[in-house]
């Protein structure tokens, strides 16, 4: 909690428009938004807490679990999607058995879609961390995650 | 790899650069500015591009093994980050550039290449297979037998006016950049015209916004100049919703200091003394470097309080959006900087009489900021030259999809379509038949291949009812389904749409689901089911016709205009999909059933372990088959097959 304080005296004027940045600074910190950290941004806004969910909600960027060990980002750009990223995404879905955003119930993963990453010529593109795997195919997926499962494990 | 600046740097640019009054600087400013400029290099130089397109494709790591190649020969040389040239194909895209020579390009450099390729330049054996070509100009004494690059259709065709300094300069360092000319004309613009002489120049050039709407800029900060306020705002939207596109980023990653100057320029021509850059988020490297550009200029005192004694004032600061397709709508926009949900509101007012905070504000995108520290450098007959009646200037586009050749261009308006999809990309890759161009993204339209030789034009691609779109060109073979491509399309627009308006937030879904049904499996259909899918189909058009007439915003009114395109175009296509029940690209997967060819099976078991839902059953070394019950058709069985023994119909 100290660090929402860090974070917190950097808006001293507290007025509502910094709220998105407030919570683009948290979510930073702590990797997503819990509830102790929407009830302590809503008293110093003076903003009721469902005045503040409402709004992050209506935001792709913020999240409310933690998560996975391992965060997979999937290119979901077209140029990725001609070049057959359906495919990839469908095979993720079913292995790891969660919607994009969620986390596996081990803790171990967790994974997004997002725009074009810029690897157009590559895809498709599958970050994981700093690392890119590029040209990406369905079948290469079980095989990724098992090796990313040990990657979980040490973390 | 370390930039140039230093306070020596800082001192010399500062007093003799940009404090110097006028246009002409003295021989000896000019020759150290050379210098600067690396433009006769005394030792080698060796320029590797760091955009994200070729950080993904491992530039980083090139560079680093060239900085150990050269303290390792003992060699003195220099390695120079730059931002991306345009050809994502070639990525990490390396010019090696020796005194008195011309530069050479060399394409797709990894680690592992460095040393072969540093070992045969500099000991005159060249890696033929990598290198792309020579470029240069008089002065320079030419390789033999090497090709210029101008001689390849995709250096030639383009016209490189906003990208020319990307590729040429270390985005890090503003010192580079002031060799180069930036910040004069700013620095000219706030000494020798009043606000309204720059809305003026700005719109006798012809400058029309190029985030799709085409508006005429001096006009739009016009507006906004002569709105009475004690306040006024300027926006960069650098925010570049389209999923396939990545314009704005690019040119932000190699040239952030000219959007500074341009947003300087901007906001001075509507004499506001605060502005925002609204940044996509998730983007580090962008962010970094616009930091850094940002600290730079206040450290140089190119923004901040009373800038060069002129009396003017200006502040900019990086917002970063938080993830919301609709927040590229300008209300909307203002909205989230304002710390609400980003909804759409009714205009007018418009935000050049009522934007952030109600007060004027006028919002610009980047590849139009950028087209504007020339203009007032170059003046405003210099970009009349270019382009055609109603379209001045250049246009920016990525050209993704199935082309031979993908990456970031600039072409004159007026080139026709053509041009770019045959000649600039070169064809379609792995000799693949050109089925379609899709312009502008989700709200974009497909062009069929009698459309592509229509011109890069506002005007005559409106009369088509084509939107220009902010710069996303995606060409697609025959290996794509339209249909599937148009689900795609909704399926992202459902998801961002704000849900403010019914026409949008319902008629979106609604055509989802109606397009999903299209391309569902037919083995768990009933009859009932089949005949909501008719009666979807046939209400379809009417869906899309309601969104366009009475959406709120841009969002919803361009939303449907995938489906109507595609409809108009291919609509054959739609009908295999509906009555045949077949996708002729074989993409569809409800529509896909695979079968074993049992004479070419050999039992190797590969299809049935790779089967992510266990759907192929058999004895190993005998025939194996597939229960199409349980199979999802996600074609990975016929991808490992190493026989050919499965087949798709």
């Amino acid at each position: 909690m100290s660090k929402i304080e860090d974070i917190l005296t950097r808006y001293r004027s507290g007025s509502h428009e910094s709220l998105i940045p407030i919570l683009q600074d948290v979510q930073v910190e702590d990797g997503y938004l819990s509830e102790e950290a929407v009830v302590r941004i809503g008293a110093f806004l003076g903003m009721s807490t469902t005045k503040i969910y409402g709004l992050a909600t209506f935001y792709d960027q913020f999240r409310f679990t933690p998560a996975g060990r391992v965060h997979l980002r999937v290119c979901n750009g077209t140029t990725c999607f001609v070049n057959g990223s359906a495919p990839v995404i469908a095979t993720l879905k079913e292995t790891l058995g969660v919607e994009p955003g969620q986390t596996t119930r081990d803790g171990r993963f967790s994974y997004e879609l997002t725009a074009c990453m810029g690897g157009c010529n590559e895809g498709p593109v599958v970050c994981v961390g700093e690392t890119f795997h590029t040209h990406v195919r369905a079948e290469d997926i079980p095989e990724m995650i098992t090796k990313l499962k040990v990657l979980a494990d040490l973390k | 790899m370390k930039g140039i600046d230093n306070s020596e740097i800082r001192n010399f640019l500062t007093a003799e650069v940009l404090r110097h009054g006028s246009d002409r600087l003295p021989a000896a400013t000019e020759k150290r500015l050379a210098e600067i400029r690396r433009d006769r290099p005394s030792v080698p130089v060796i320029y590797v591009s760091s955009g994200s397109a070729a950080v993904i494709a491992g530039s980083r790591k090139s560079a680093a093994a060239a900085q150990e190649y050269i303290s390792e020969m003992g060699m003195k040389a220099m390695v120079v980050m730059t931002g991306c040239h345009g050809p994502a194909v070639f990525e990490p895209l390396i010019c090696i550039h020796l005194p008195g020579k011309n530069k050479l390009i060399f394409r797709n450099i990894t680690e592992d290449k460095i040393e072969t390729l540093l070992n045969g330049v500099f000991h005159n054996d060249m890696p033929e297979e990598d290198l792309v070509g020579q470029s240069g100009s008089t002065g320079f004494e030419a390789w033999n037998s090497i090709p210029f690059i101008e001689a390849i259709p995709w250096f030639r065709l383009q016209k490189r006016v906003v990208l020319g300094n990307c590729g040429c300069y270390d985005p890090e360092s503003i010192g580079e950049y002031i060799a180069r000319g930036g910040y004069r004309s700013f620095l000219k613009t706030i000494r020798n015209y009043t606000h309204e002489e720059v809305c003026d120049i700005v719109e006798r050039s012809g400058l029309r916004g190029r985030s799709g709407g085409g508006f005429v800029t001096g006009l739009k900060w016009k507006y906004a100049l002569n709105s009475a306020s004690d306040n006024r705002y300027m926006i960069c939207n650098a925010k570049e919703s389209d999923p396939g596109a990545y314009t704005d980023r690019a040119v932000l990653e190699g040239d952030p200091h000219r959007l500074i100057e341009g947003i300087c320029i901007a906001a001075y021509g509507i004499g506001a003394s605060n502005a925002v850059i609204y940044l996509k988020t998730g983007s580090a490297l962008p962010l970094a470097l616009l930091k850094k550009a940002l600290a730079d200029a206040r450290e140089y005192g190119i923004i901040g309080h009373n800038i060069y004694s002129s009396g003017y004032n200006l502040d900019i600061v990086i917002r970063q959006e938080a993830g919301a397709f609709v927040c590229g709508e300008e209300t909307a926009l203002i909205g989230s900087l304002e710390g609400r949900r980003g909804m759409p509101e009714l205009k007018p007012p418009y935000p050049t009489t009522s934007g952030l905070y109600g007060k004027p504000t006028v919002i610009n995108n980047v590849e139009t900021l950028m087209n504007v520290p020339l203009i007032m450098e170059r003046g405003p007959e210099w970009f009349r030259t270019m382009g055609t009646e109603g379209s001045k200037g250049t246009k920016l586009f990525f050209v993704g999809g199935r082309g031979r050749l993908t990456g970031l261009i600039e072409v004159e308006m007026g080139t026709t379509f053509r041009t770019i999809v045959e000649g600039i990309a070169d064809g379609v890759r792995d000799a693949r038949l050109f089925k379609t161009l899709q312009i502008g993204g989700p709200s974009g339209t497909f062009m069929t291949e009698s459309d592509l030789d229509l011109p890069v034009d506002y005007d005559a691609l409106r009369a088509k009812e084509i939107a220009m779109g902010s710069g996303g060109l995606i060409i697609i073979d025959e290996t794509t389904c339209i249909v599937d491509f148009v689900r795609y399309y909704m399926s992202f627009i459902h998801k961002e749409s704000c849900g403010k308006c019914i026409p949008c937030r319902e008629g979106t879904g609604r055509m989802l689901e109606i397009l999903e049904n299209v391309i569902r499996k037919p083995i768990t259909e009933d009859s009932n089911a089949t005949l909501e899918r008719f009666k979807g189909v046939m209400q379809l058009e009417t869906i899309a016709a309601v969104m366009k007439d009475t959406s709120l915003c841009g969002l919803g009114q361009t939303a449907p205009n995938p489906f109507i395109s595609a409809l108009n175009n291919y609509r054959e296509e739609f009908e295999e999909h509906i009555f045949d029940r077949r996708c002729r690209a074989n993409v569809c997967r409800g529509l896909r059933t695979f079968s074993i060819d049992v004479d070419k099976c050999t039992g190797c078991t590969v299809c049935a372990a790779k089967c992510p839902v266990n759907a192929i059953y058999g004895t190993r070394l005998q025939p194996y088959f597939i229960v199409d019950d349980k199979c999802i058709g996600c074609g990975i069985c016929y991808d490992v097959c190493k026989f050919s023994a499965v087949t798709v119909r």
